[in-house]
């Protein structure tokens, strides 16, 4: 069969269906929800680099580096600020962070 | 000169009161009381010249006030021989009254403020009594009425003395309601407020009618007995009397100035000051004459059986001012301002010698633990028993010349008229029960057994509950073990005594003539008004000989009774108030005056003010204004806060399906 263009599209979906679902559904740790929101952030990136195979269009490709860049930034900068609430709160249980609660 | 009287005590009030505290105690009184000698003296002065001497009468105006329309108000001050007549008096007593205070206040620390408000008092009195119009007639009044008030409250720890203070101001606001409307009156009548114009046109106003409270009235009637009003609240007559008594709860040099000599003759003087309008309406006069003797037999009746030594002087002057009101009812104006000249000496007299009774006794006012007191402190003594002697009527003393006469004036206008009969018994009942309770007075406080020496620990348990105590807040001598050892006041209080016990013993006999003998009518002038067919001053000396005697028989009958019971007998009275118990309650009670108006008007304000409060602001205004919007916002915001779970992953769903809705409608919709 030929892999075409659809599959990477597909894969891209569930993989973002994944990450979404992942944010939602879970209950345990802030750790998880920066991993699915890794998740999102690859699925995209999936997207721009299929696309710019399709296309003949390098752009896709550029960008796609640009957003690798910004997630292992935004993961460093994730991490710390957990290690930071850790050590504040003595837990990252997601059932424990609702200072927002009205 | 008259300018320096009046505003000197402004000055030392504005010194004192402003400067007091960088100045020192010491330095206030003594400007005070030096600015108010001076003022003093000129009044003398004036006097002579145009009382006396029979000199112009002017009338300075100083500038304007106002100007509203038609209502043309000036500041004026008129000199004529009644002001000349009050001048004196206020200032002298309020002179004497200043040094008195000196030694008598000597251990209270905030001094500057007391001798700062005295000073005040005494411009206010000043500008009543100089008054050209009525308004600044009503700002004198006013003036005294808080000066009363600061001073009475002066010991303001005091809560009886608070209570007081509010008492006095809210009687008397009663009383200016009744004045403010008289004045407004005859600004309605004639258009003016000023003395001269409204006097020219008050004969043409005899008859007039005018619509007012519903009906046709008499206008001049009306209006007289709403100027009355304010003379019954500021002079403490009857219905409207219940503050004066209380107001002993100030200082006692202040109850001298103020609650005897003074400010509550204003009344007096405002309606001799007004006699040209009173002169046309009989109808008033002869209220203003029933309300005058039945307060002056209500208060002698009071002042029977009380205890506290201050408050039987105080309803003595009560009983006194309804003496000059009888006078002023029957048309003896010249007789009212006689008494109410001399009784200005021997009151005051009475007051200070109390005062220094009091100061003997370390602050005790009861005089059912003094007794004995004419060894230990025996000037003090003479003082008082000179004040008694003028107050009583004592042959050829102060009150012989000017209470029998209004005696004799009240017999001759009762030849006319029942309102004045009914007078001439009260008051001549009442002057027995004057010397009575005068000489009881005497008798408990220096002669007997000396109760103070096993009363002492009794009596100072029973001070701090006991209500009209004139004890200082800071005073620490005389509380202490040592025993109690009454000593003569220093000279800066017996000084003032003597002056007026000289007063007391001569006034009557020195002016005599010129306020109602022959030289009554080139004294008086034009100052007061007296009708056509106002023949009193001559027919009071047509009168039987046995109405003359009548006056010395009654206070002959008091003294001896008030001997027997108190000196020969002392277990009398015990008898007589155990034998007649609901009486002696009755008047011990001052006929239950202070009770029937707690039912009749405290109480009921106080409903309506909790109805006003909590029903009115409570339940309407506030449940239906701020307080219910914001309970319905509260309830509203309340299921909205249920929302906010705080979880994260709550929010991220719901912008997941926000952003599903949003996408969903525009692709449907850009299908289209």
């Amino acid at each position: 069969m030929i892999i075409g263009l659809e599959h990477y599209l597909i894969v891209a979906a569930v993989l973002f269906t994944l990450g979404v679902a992942g944010i939602i559904l879970n209950r345990k740790n802030v750790i998880i929800i920066l991993m699915s929101v890794e998740l999102i952030l690859l699925s995209v990136n999936l997207n721009l680099v299929a696309f710019s195979a399709q296309l003949h269009d390098l752009t896709g490709q550029i960008f796609a580096l640009f957003i690798l860049t910004v997630a292992a930034a935004e993961a460093a900068i994730g991490l710390a600020i957990l290690v930071t609430y850790f050590r504040n709160r003595g837990t990252i249980a997601v059932e424990d962070i609702s200072m927002m609660k009205g | 000169m008259i300018s320096a009287v009046v505003f000197l005590p402004l000055l030392g009030f504005l010194i004192a009161g402003m400067f007091g505290p960088s100045l020192g105690a010491r330095r206030s009184e003594i400007v005070t009381t030096a600015l108010l000698f001076v003022s003093c003296f000129f009044s003398w002065v004036i006097f002579g010249m145009v009382g006396l001497g029979g000199g112009a009468f002017t009338t300075p105006v100083l500038g304007e006030w106002f100007t509203s329309g038609a209502l043309n108000v000036n500041w004026a001050l008129r000199v004529d021989t009644l002001t000349a007549v009050m001048l004196v008096v206020v200032t002298t007593v309020s002179s004497l009254v200043h040094l008195y205070s000196i030694g008598y206040m000597h251990e209270d620390p905030s001094r500057q403020r007391f001798f700062a408000y005295l000073s005040l008092f005494t411009f206010a009195m000043l500008m009543l009594v100089t008054a050209d119009n009525l308004v600044q007639m009503f700002f004198g009044w006013e003036g005294v009425g808080l000066a009363s008030y600061l001073l009475i409250g002066f010991w303001y720890e005091k809560p009886s003395a608070c209570a007081a203070a509010i008492k006095a101001f809210v009687v008397n606001r009663v009383g200016d309601f009744g004045f403010a409307l008289g004045i407004f009156l005859v600004f309605v009548l004639t258009g003016s407020v000023s003395l001269d114009t409204i006097f020219a046109a008050a004969p043409g106003l005899a008859h007039k009618t005018i619509h007012v409270f519903g009906g046709d009235w008499d206008a001049m009637t009306i209006t007289c007995l709403l100027l009355f009003m304010g003379a019954c609240g500021k002079s403490a007559q009857f219905l409207l009397h219940t503050w004066l008594p209380d107001a002993m709860e100030g200082p006692t040099p202040v109850s001298a100035l103020i609650h005897a000599a003074t400010m509550v003759t204003a009344g007096v003087f405002m309606v001799a000051r007004l006699s040209p309008l009173f002169e046309q309406a009989p109808a008033a006069l002869t209220v203003v004459t029933i309300v005058g003797a039945t307060t002056a037999f209500f208060a002698a009746t009071v002042g029977l059986v009380q205890n506290d030594i201050k408050r039987v002087i105080a309803y003595s002057t009560c009983s006194q001012l309804g003496y000059m009101f009888v006078a002023l009812g029957i048309g003896g104006y010249s007789l009212g301002i006689f008494h109410l000249f001399t009784h200005a000496f021997f009151k005051a007299l009475l007051f200070l010698g109390a005062g220094s009774v009091i100061h003997a006794m370390h602050h005790e006012q009861d005089m059912r633990n003094m007794g004995g007191l004419a060894k230990k402190i025996p000037i003090t003594f003479w003082c008082m028993t000179i004040g008694t002697l003028a107050l009583t009527g004592f042959p050829l003393t102060a009150g012989y010349f000017s209470k029998d006469a209004i005696i004799e004036a009240a017999y001759a206008a009762g030849l006319h008229g029942s309102a004045a009969t009914y007078a001439f018994v009260l008051i001549v009942l009442a002057a027995g029960m004057t010397s009575f309770y005068s000489w009881r007075l005497v008798f408990m406080t220096f002669f007997g057994k000396p109760r103070w020496q096993q009363a002492e620990t009794h009596g100072h348990d029973a001070h701090a509950s006991a209500h009209g105590h004139d004890d200082h807040a800071q005073n620490d001598h005389g509380h202490g073990a040592h025993a109690l050892d009454p000593h003569e006041s220093p000279n800066t209080m017996m000084i003032p005594l003597y002056v007026l016990s000289a007063g007391a013993l001569l006034a009557g006999l020195l002016f005599k003539n010129a306020f109602i003998g022959h030289e009554a009518h080139e004294f008086w002038r034009s100052s007061l008004f007296f009708g056509a067919e106002n023949h009193i001053l001559h027919e009071m000396h047509e009168i039987p000989e046995w109405v003359g005697m009548l006056p010395f028989l009654m206070m002959l009958g008091g003294f001896l009774l008030s001997a027997y019971m108190y000196l020969v007998s002392p277990q009398t009275p015990v008898r007589l108030a155990q034998r007649f118990q609901p009486l002696y309650q009755f008047l011990l009670n001052k006929w239950y005056f202070d009770e029937l108006y707690d039912f009749l008007f405290v109480r009921p304000a106080f409903w309506l003010g909790r109805l006003f409060w909590k029903g009115g602001d409570g339940q309407i205004i506030d449940r239906l204004g701020p307080d219910g919007i914001s309970a319905r916002v509260l309830d509203g915001t309340s299921w909205v806060v249920r929302l906010q779970t705080g979880y994260i992953y709550n929010y991220a769903f719901a912008m997941l399906i926000g952003l599903a809705a949003i996408i969903t409608y525009y692709l449907v919709s850009g299908a289209h």
